[in-house]
């Protein structure tokens, strides 16, 4: 009902290419074909064309990327100027009187066009881009009739007059998602210039010159080259060359449906490209604020997971969790959630059960199941996985500027003169993101990074300056204090700032602290194993860019100090000026597409939509006029207080949408003891999860294909995601948990998520100007969104902070309990990798497995060395809470003394080895820093073959009758 | 939940606030009142003189609201 269909999407965007990038600039008016048409300084000739409606021909030119001038299809006549210029590469000028069509062209784009085909095998009606090809369009834009060349030499023919034909190369067909052809190749270097200007990988070059150019990975085939399948090129490419291999499957698409991927928290927009209700690809949409145009491997082509097998599509239910499974209707699975829940409640307390809501889920779906738990079943007790990743950011930033957002929009990033990224590794973890930092980088910003392993970004080509930071995991406050302390002690912070925005007494004590000479580079030094002067060269760095901004991510907030470091972060940001403008800011990277979304849904146990906290009388009444309750005002359990309460016997039944505690949550045991106590689990999700196996309830889930409803993005940005096919299992979650509310009484009555966003819009002053019918003018909006600032905002503190004055906050390091000794003598420190995506759940159940079949330890050679480990070996990691089993990779980019996995695989089970300590504010678990011995194993540990063997017996299904 | 790891928590909160100006028992009774769910707080207060707790978390003991619902 509230799709948003593209007239003439079968084409998407190449429909509405106009040639050449937009410009910005004092406006030219010129005359072209007769009609007048004013445009942006610096625009090309082709570009105001098409602004007049005009489509001059053209193949090597595309708006994604600079102008090229190779092909000489666009070629116009320009009053005053001999010859023919290329329009793509002449710059528009004051009074210029231009023709696009003249005897002269005509004969001239056919002479180009007569040599394309020339050496191009004729097979259009069975190509894949039958029907969205350029070099097709253009034959038929010049009027080419015939080719007068006689059959010689060419890339085309696999046989030539004896023998093979030695300029034929077969096709590629190495990555899973698309293949390469280049028998069909015009060598326009679109493709290659997507790479670079877009992407930043640099994986393609030209072979050869002339006649025998051809493109290459400069390896033996994309799969084994440094090509990242972010997917630009096959965009680029205006041939059947680069091209998805679901087109060549399928055909090309009829209609398309904009939406935003369901992946990271990058948020892009895409054109679901559909025949019928069959998904064809998945484009990047070119009007997509996060991502214009561009996409990464996962959101471009790792949607397959949606047909997988493995999703159930039936309701299950069970009495034990030693029981098979039995499917059964929805109604009868409901009744039974219901019935468990009211039991616990009757015997325990109202307090006995609790909601998990999901950062994969939509805000309306996240909105309903915290309602679900405060007003139904009358109980605070909500939390959401974000806690384990990114609350520290929400207690941080809301104690500084007031409230619990980044304070940018990505565009912002275009204006960065100095990037610091803290605890992120950008190109794996938000790759669009990392490809829109790597662009920056490329036209000369600095890049400072605080991590403890060498991330991708700084061997990127670049022009600007490159600090690398590799301070020891935990010491985070340590070393972002003492970048205060350079701050204060020279003198480079800016007190007109400071004096205008902040609590000038919260200043003079933060800065007293921070000039004490313990919180000096050199004093610290040891601690963190940063040199201190290359801790002092970032700091003047920082302090001295026009325009500073600090990324952050996961390596922030999930250490027992998360809260102090995103309050370091907020300090050294506010002292040096960097807040309230484009080009600025602090920027918490978020892991999973709608972590900002569940938290501003208030999926925390203190906190009511909308960061406002549960003892808040009017916040409270508010809520409690619109659905007619009475609401508790004392905060509930957090996920892991759940569990300890299970444990205790005092918690009995918890309904967990979309999420997968077991895997993702850090000391695996305590979990499982936590759910194995509780008489009625409901899992709520897409496949029979880890957490599933202790589950007695099963509903199936429903894709982001398969609803419509809105995530937020790390930006602040509300995207739409909007249904392109029916639910495979029934029903959309955000009808399966209201029916669920129903089930124990609440008589809700939602017809359409877009009354979801109204209920929300009426309840939370941030989203009070929120609604479907704005988003689908807009495309999208920033929150906060309200009669202040109907259109939203993509810049926040703008004029003064949330929270009034800013807030200065002493940031003294503590260490963490979880100290190296001689039993644990190295930091494991965790991280993703860009083909998977979290647990893995769907990326697993996709081709992106070819990019990472498994998890892999990485070791320092000088470590590995001392243990007598070599690459490929499978080695015991044990820490005071587990042990594992995996093979290692012998690495220098983590430093000796560190090791570094990922946590995508449930085999590998990172999370058995990760301790439960805490960051001390939010309780968010302190995933990057456990102290661990590494040594020889011959594979598996025992824990891991029992946990295999366990899973097949709590995953077996009876057949239905 | 088990006391003795609420007393972890405690610690690690008056371990952030001692090096806070201001009254510093005060903003830990705040920050447990806030986050803490009245059981937590219940099966803590009921501890307490058992628990190995730090100076500022002693402090603060009197100001940490016992829950008030049945
Ligand atoms: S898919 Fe992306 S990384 Fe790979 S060659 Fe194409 S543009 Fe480069
Ligand atoms: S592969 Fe496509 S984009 Fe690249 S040069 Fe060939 S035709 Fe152009
Ligand atoms: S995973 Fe993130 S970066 Fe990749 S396409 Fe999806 S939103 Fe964009
Ligand atoms: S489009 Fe201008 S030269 Fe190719």
């Amino acid at each position: 009902m509230k799709d948003f269909i593209i007239p003439d999407g079968v084409h998407g965007p190449k429909l509405s290419d106009m040639g050449t990038p937009e410009k910005s600039g004092p406006p030219v008016t010129l005359v072209i074909d007769g009609m007048d048409v004013s445009v942006p300084e610096g625009t090309s000739v082709m570009r105001a064309a098409a602004e007049a409606g005009i489509t001059v021909p053209k193949l090597c030119a595309t708006d994604m990327l600079d102008a090229y001038g190779s092909c000489r299809l666009c070629v116009v006549e320009i009053e005053g100027m001999r010859g023919t210029p290329a329009s793509c590469t002449t710059p528009v000028r004051e009074g210029m009187v231009v023709k696009t069509q003249t005897d002269q062209l005509t004969r001239l784009r056919r002479g180009v066009m007569e040599l394309y085909i020339s050496d191009h095998p004729l097979d259009c009606l069975t190509c894949a881009a039958n029907g969205d090809c350029e070099l097709q369009d253009m034959a038929g834009a010049v009027g080419l009739r015939d080719v007068r060349y006689a059959p010689g030499e060419n890339h085309v023919e696999t046989r030539a007059a004896e023998g093979a034909n030695p300029l034929y190369i077969p096709r590629d067909d190495s990555n899973p998602y698309f293949f390469y052809d280049p028998s069909k190749c015009i060598v326009c270097m679109r493709c290659v210039r997507a790479c670079e200007e877009v992407q930043g990988t640099f994986a393609l070059t030209v072979d050869g010159r002339g006649f025998d150019a051809r493109i290459s990975t400069g390896t033996e085939d994309f799969l084994n080259s440094d090509c990242v399948s972010c997917g630009a090129c096959v965009q680029a490419c205006p041939t059947a060359t680069l091209q998805e291999k679901t087109v060549d499957e399928i055909g090309v698409p009829e209609h398309s449906v904009v939406t935003t991927c369901a992946y990271c928290g990058v948020g892009c927009s895409f054109e679901a490209q559909m025949r019928g209700d069959q998904l064809v690809r998945m484009v990047p949409w070119k009007e997509g604020k996060a991502n214009r145009g561009h996409s990464c491997v996962k959101g471009r082509f790792a949607w397959g997971y949606a047909n997988h097998g493995d999703r159930i599509l039936n309701p299950m239910i069970r009495d034990s969790i030693t029981d098979a499974w039995r499917e059964v209707s929805w109604e009868e699975a409901l009744e039974f959630a219901a019935n468990g829940i009211k039991r616990a409640q009757a015997k325990h307390g109202k307090d006995s059960v609790g909601v998990i809501t999901s950062s994969r889920c939509t805000n309306e779906e996240t909105f309903l199941v915290q309602k679900l738990a405060r007003a139904v079943m009358g109980t605070n007790n909500t939390d959401t996985c974000a806690r384990v990743c990114h609350s520290p950011t929400g207690y941080g930033l809301k104690q500084t500027f007031g409230t619990s957002a980044g304070t940018q929009d990505f565009d912002s990033v275009e204006q960065v003169d100095c990037a610091v990224v803290i605890g992120a590794n950008p190109t794996d973890g938000h790759p669009v993101f990392g490809s829109r930092l790597r662009k920056r980088l490329r036209q000369g910003a600095k890049l400072i990074v605080v991590d403890p392993r060498r991330i991708d970004l700084l061997e990127t080509p670049h022009m600007g300056e490159g600090h690398h930071l590799p301070l020891r995991p935990g010491t985070n406050v340590a070393v972002l204090t003492a970048m205060a302390h350079v701050i204060v002690t020279e003198g480079l912070f800016d007190e007109a700032f400071i004096r205008e925005r902040c609590d000038w007494d919260e200043w003079s004590d933060y800065a007293e602290f921070a000039a004490d000479p313990a919180h000096s580079p050199e004093a610290v030094e040891e601690l963190t194993g940063v040199p201190a002067e290359a801790l002092r060269q970032a700091a003047r760095t920082y302090a001295a860019a026009p325009n500073g901004a600090i990324y952050y991510g996961l390596g922030v907030t999930e250490h027992s100090q998360g809260s102090t470091t995103v309050i370091a972060i907020a300090n050294l940001a506010m002292m040096t000026g960097n807040i309230g403008r484009p080009g600025v800011g602090v920027n918490p990277l978020r892991g999973q597409n709608n972590v900002q979304g569940s938290c501003d849904m208030g999926s925390f146990p203190h906190e009511l939509p909308g960061y406002r906290h549960v003892s808040d009388d009017t916040a409270r009444h508010g809520f409690e006029v619109e659905w007619g309750v009475t609401l508790d005002p004392e905060p509930g359990l957090r996920i892991p207080n759940m569990l300890d309460a299970a444990v205790a016997g005092d918690f009995k039944a918890i309904y967990i949408q979309g999420e997968d505690i077991l895997q993702s949550d850090p000391d695996t045991h305590h979990v499982a003891a936590g759910l194995a106590a509780m008489e009625c689990v409901i899992v709520h999700d897409l496949f029979l999860n880890e957490t599933a196996r202790y589950a007695h309830v099963f509903l199936p889930g429903s894709t982001f294909l398969e609803k419509d409803g809105t995530f937020t993005n790390a930006e602040r940005r509300i995207n739409p995601v909007r249904k392109v096919m029916a639910p495979k299992a029934g029903l959309a979650d955000w009808e399966a948990t209201q029916a669920l509310a129903n089930a124990l009484g609440a008589g809700w009555s939602y017809t359409h998520p877009s009354e979801i966003m109204d209920e929300i819009a009426r309840t939370t002053p941030a989203f009070a100007g929120v609604t479907y019918d704005l988003i689908d003018q807009m495309g999208s909006v920033q929150w906060p969104c309200n009669d202040a600032h109907p259109q939203g905002s993509p810049v926040m503190h703008e004029d003064g902070f949330v929270r009034g004055a800013g807030r200065f906050i002493r940031t003294a390091y503590v260490a963490t309990e979880e100290r190296t000794g001689p039993r644990f003598p190295l930091l494991l420190t965790t991280g993703r990798i860009l083909s998977q995506y979290n647990v893995g759940a769907q990326t697993r159940r996709t081709e992106n497995s070819v990019w990472h079949a498994e998890d892999r330890l990485e070791i320092h050679p000088h470590d590995a060395e001392t243990r007598g480990i070599r690459d490929g070996d499978w080695v015991r990691l044990a820490s005071r809470a587990g042990e594992t089993s995996l093979r290692a990779t012998i690495t220098d980019r983590v430093s000796p003394g560190v090791v570094y996995t990922t946590f995508h695989h449930p085999d590998t089970q990172a999370n058995v080895v990760t301790t439960d300590n805490s960051d001390w504010a939010t309780n968010c678990p302190e995933y990057k820093v456990t102290a661990v011995q590494v040594g020889l194993s011959n594979g598996p540990s025992d824990w891991q073959e029992l946990y295999t063997a366990q899973t097949k017996l709590t995953r077996r299904v009876e057949a239905a009758e | 939940m088990k006391p003795e790891k609420l007393a972890g928590m405690a610690n690690q909160i008056a371990q952030f606030f001692e090096s806070q100006p201001g009254d510093q028992s005060h903003a830990v009774a705040d920050h447990i009142n806030a986050n803490w769910a009245p059981t937590m707080r219940d099966t803590f207060l009921a501890a307490a003189d058992k628990l190995d707790l730090h100076p500022l978390v002693k402090a603060a003991l009197p100001e940490i609201r016992a829950p008030q619902r049945g």
